[in-house]
């Protein structure tokens, strides 16, 4: 086969762990079976992603945004995620709230110049803060 | 279900990546940008894809029967399920070796025949109709 990238692969132990969650206690998975499932979320996301973009392109954005994904879903007859997608938006917006309004009394104490630093810095610094669930305001992440 | 599980997956948000899932979501070539909402979002519904997808695959699979979850259950539902359609090329349905080496030969032959109107030297035929006549 032509050269597989493996940054387009999922890692192997959340997703495992996601299906054991989502199976009753005790049900073996097959290696393979585990492998096709991550190939399949993996193309997931291309799909969904590219749906995505179709929904932003018609609103003449090039940014992705949350409301382009949820209609994404619709499309692709995933209907039933959109409810659980939306609650766990609000929380993840609380959450990243949270954080920024704590990032903003710790840098009041700091140097004022690492905020402006931190702004226009480039996207390396955007990917590593995305590990760490770290917020991103409502900046594009673009590249 | 009982089970309480510290993985840790069941008190966070999301589980998966969003670095991977963003490095995935780029290399789409018409994506300019991504808003940080729509990377999570795109996260958390592909967690949510692979639950619906194994839970699916073993409520209708036969898996089911040995308490196991099988490859072969997984391409069953993307043959058999609508919504799982998009996932027919990349899980085939598994066949014997043998009948695959069939369908190969089968294939090639098919080929030939279009092929070879006008020479017949490479048939095995005429090859020993010349033996045949060469030691006669």
């Amino acid at each position: 086969m032509a050269e597989r990238p493996e940054d387009l692969n999922l890692p192997n132990a959340v997703i495992t762990r996601i299906i054991k969650e989502a199976l009753p206690d005790g049900v073996n998975i097959s290696k393979e079976a585990r492998s096709a499932i991550s190939r399949a979320a993996s193309v997931f996301v291309l799909y969904a992603t590219s749906c995505a973009n179709n929904f932003a392109m018609k609103g003449k954005r090039k940014t992705l945004n949350a409301g382009d994904v949820l209609s994404a879903m619709e499309e692709m007859e995933f209907q039933r995620f959109v409810a659980p997608l939306k609650e766990s938006l609000e929380v993840y917006r609380r959450e990243q709230k949270g954080k920024k309004e704590a990032r903003k009394d710790k840098d009041k104490k700091a140097d004022s110049e690492e905020q402006d630093k931190s702004r226009e810095e480039d996207n390396d610094d955007d990917d590593e803060r995305m590990e760490e669930e770290e917020p991103n305001d409502e900046e594009e992440v673009d590249n | 279900m009982a089970t309480a599980r510290l993985s840790g997956t069941e008190n966070r948000l999301v589980s998966l990546p969003l670095s991977r899932i963003r490095v995935i979501m780029k290399s789409s070539p018409e994506v300019s940008s991504i808003n940080q909402d729509a990377l999570f979002l795109t996260a958390k519904a592909t967690e949510l894809f692979v639950q619906y997808l194994a839970t699916y695959s073993y409520k209708h699979g036969r898996g089911k029967e040995k308490n196991a979850l099988t490859y072969t259950d997984l391409s069953h539902t993307a043959e058999e399920c609508e919504t799982f359609q998009f996932l027919a090329d990349i899980l085939p349905k598994k066949i014997l070796a043998s009948k695959y080496l069939k369908m190969l030969e089968k294939e090639k032959r098919d080929g030939e025949v279009r092929e070879d109107d006008d020479e017949g030297e490479e048939e095995e035929d005429e090859d020993e109709a010349v033996g045949d006549s060469v030691g006669s």
